[in-house]
């Protein structure tokens, strides 16, 4: 194909190893990041075939969902949970069998996958990556094509490093103009889901551009491209700039010298072309965005804090009637309700949405001299050791402390709940994380998703608040 | 791979929009290292009260649909997380074909690799056959993959559309990954040539701890 082109394709194209036969094409992938929970059955049956991982050096291995957020010098033996401490000894074990890099436990870079990707350089511009989990849909801030993958695949890339996949769709989402004060990358992804529905992005990668998108950092980027998972998309990409390749320099695992600037003379190749077509397209107006919030049981169920609860008999048919119904009785709200008010029992804040550095910054901003007042339990999980050790550098685990916030060790802790962090039935949540899903947080929790800023306005004030009102 | 042929047997109905699979199946399934009885998991949340009681309601609950190995289900289920613990939890108990308007793209291809057939179908059929299976004395019916149809307890077929290959895979039950595999050549090759252009995708090992 000739003409102009997009991101999309042009990383697609370099990529192709083959187009089969039967409409697929067999994708050469460059990069591999391996968790507990979606690798034991690759690795298990790679040993009953004899066979081995063909790219020791592009992949990396890191426990980071089944683990606790406590007492972390322990490393593995302070795992409590007997299946989850086995699914991290069989990592090791497997690592360690195939000679895949290992970050442990008690290493300072240990970290949710998607957060220590990008720190240690693994993510890069042109190239592909893939990771056993949806939200690897992160690294595309990168102007990576970087997709989640389920454990089958996971084999298959560890015996071949390649992957048959259709040809995804392209799809642009331009956010236009400047956010306002107070409105931050995660009230623009969930607004954007709000707009394009959870669905929306079904079979296409979604190239967000705009200047509201070239104004934000590599956190915030990464934190939009994170949620596309959400909107339905498996990638999200923006096109790397400047700020792009500021972020990358001097990390472990990027090129240096020479390398560098020839990497670097490619990755100003990638942007879209004039005139590169899109086979769905939408705007939004930044300055439209205020600060979002989850009211349901779906990503796309959000409203602005401003807002009210939908009425299910305002619905367009008898099946979202019901969903919203079902979704307002679970989470003990009454339609045409506001929603700022609603009092909250817990606050996380982390995740690899909203675990990096920036997220710490803004929470902290809001939390400086306030009190989490009694009865509400607010928790902030730094996404990576290093993400840790910056906060405290910085001073920011004092703040939270001091305003009564727990600091814990990293990991994916309330945003899957696979550890002790988890919701009690009924335990309303202003969750940082990326999904408000029945049960996500622990069985009967109720989750509501929200930026940094705002969950550390909930958490100070024991309920929903504008955060714009708290920072004016 | 098992091959998947044609089905017949109970079909249950799951009229809900954005299943996702968490609801599928639930995160305390996900620490086993073992695919064993996560039947017993599908729909947790749905098939089990607070006290881990069967929830009597619930179709999967109910004979004849205890038993069903067809389920209709609404637009994009299997939204959310990668967990290939779902396609594993329905065919563990015994679900082998889900019918619905859409699907989303991760749960998708996941099931192709476990044998898994899925059916988009326009919103008037799959309501059609919601209203089958909702009715223990017309909930049977029969998928015949080759011949791309559904027949309802009536007697009436119901066509689906399906990928040349991904039809293929199913009925003959690839492996894909022997098959990728035997294909080292072209991946050489590419390796070879993208080693030349960009050099710096290769060779960048992560530092030792302490390094």
């Amino acid at each position: 194909m000739t003409g102009p082109k997009t991101l999309f394709d042009k990383i697609w194209e370099s990529h192709v190893v083959a187009e089969n036969d039967d409409g697929t094409t067999l994708l050469y992938i460059d990069r591999h990041l391996v968790h507990e929970v979606t690798s034991w059955t690759g690795f298990e049956r790679m040993a009953e075939d004899g066979r081995g991982v063909r790219r020791a050096d592009a992949t990396v291995a890191v426990p980071d969902h089944s683990i606790p957020t406590r007492n972390r010098a322990a490393g593995v033996a302070g795992i409590g949970d007997p299946l989850g401490r086995g699914q991290v000894e069989a990592l090791l074990a497997n690592c360690e069998r195939f000679g895949v890099p290992l970050i442990p436990l008690t290493d300072v870079r240990q970290g949710i996958v998607h957060i220590i990707g990008p720190e240690q350089g693994l993510t890069l511009p042109g190239a592909t990556l893939v990771c056993g989990d949806s939200h690897t849909a992160t690294h595309g801030a990168f102007g990576c094509l970087a997709f989640g993958i389920g454990s089958s695949e996971v084999e298959h890339v560890l015996a071949t490093q390649t992957l048959n996949q259709k040809r995804p769709r392209n799809m642009r989402i331009a956010v236009a103009g400047d956010l306002p004060a107070g409105v931050t990358a995660k009230d623009m992804i969930l607004a954007i889901i709000g707009v394009i529905g959870t669905a929306g992005g079904t079979g296409h990668v979604v190239e967000y551009a705009g200047p509201a998108i070239r104004a934000l950092s590599m956190e915030g980027r990464m934190t939009v491209c994170n949620m596309t998972i959400e909107g339905g998309a498996r990638a999200g990409l923006i096109a790397p700039d400047e700020t792009t390749f500021a972020y990358l320099e001097g990390r472990p695992m990027v090129p240096a010298g020479a390398a560098w600037e020839q990497a670097l003379a490619h990755w100003r190749t990638l942007a879209s072309d004039e005139g590169a077509t899109y086979d769905k397209e939408a705007t939004i107006e930044a300055r439209d965005i205020a600060p979002q919030i989850t009211w349901g049981t779906s990503p796309e169920d959000v409203i602005p804090v401003t807002g009210r609860t939908p009425d299910p008999a305002a619905a367009p048919d008898e099946m979202r009637s019901q969903a919203i119904a079902q979704a307002l009785d679970y989470m003990a709200l009454a339609p045409d309700t506001p929603i700022e008010g609603v009092a909250v029992d817990r606050v996380f804040i982390g995740s690899c949405t909203n675990g990096r550095i920036e997220d710490m910054r803004a929470a902290a901003a809001v939390a400086e001299g306030r009190k989490v007042p009694a009865g509400v339990g607010a928790m902030v999980v730094p996404g990576s050791g290093l993400v840790k050790r910056q906060a405290e550098e910085e001073g920011l685990d004092r703040i939270f402390l001091e305003a009564g916030f727990e600091w814990r060790d990293p990991g994916c802790s309330m945003c899957i709940a696979m550890n002790d962090d988890k919701l009690g039935p009924g335990e309303r949540c202003a969750s940082t994380s990326n999904r408000n899903f029945k049960g996500r947080q622990g069985r009967g929790g109720r989750t509501h998703l929200v930026s940094p800023a705002m969950a550390a306005a909930a958490a100070v004030s024991g309920r929903f608040v504008d955060v714009r009102d708290l920072l004016a | 791979m098992r091959t998947f042929t044609t089905l017949s047997g109970p079909a249950a109905s799951l009229p809900m929009i954005n299943v996702d699979t968490d609801q599928i199946i639930p995160k305390q399934y996900l620490t086993a290292i073992s695919r064993a009885g996560l039947g017993k998991g599908l729909f947790h949340d749905f098939r089990y009260d607070m006290e881990d009681r069967p929830v009597p309601d619930f179709v999967l609950n109910r004979a004849p649909w205890n038993e069903a190995c067809i389920l209709i289900a609404g637009q994009n289920f299997g939204c959310g997380s990668s967990r290939e613990h779902a396609p594993w939890a329905l065919e563990d108990f015994g679900i082998r074909c889900v019918i619905a308007p859409s699907f989303a793209d991760i749960f998708f291809n996941n099931c192709v690799k476990n044998g898994i057939l899925l059916i988009a179908l326009p919103e008037d059929d799959a309501n059609t056959l919601t209203a089958d299976a909702g009715n223990a004395q017309t909930c049977r019916m029969a998928v015949d993959l080759d011949a791309q149809t559904v027949t309802r307890s009536n007697g009436e077929t119901v066509a689906f559309e399906i990928e040349p290959f991904r039809k293929h895979r199913l009925l003959k039950g690839l492996d894909d990954i022997g098959i990728t595999l035997a294909r080292a050549a072209e991946i050489d090759a590419f390796e070879a040539r993208q080693k030349a252009t960009q050099p710096w995708l290769y060779g960048a090992r992560l530092p030792d701890p302490g390094a």
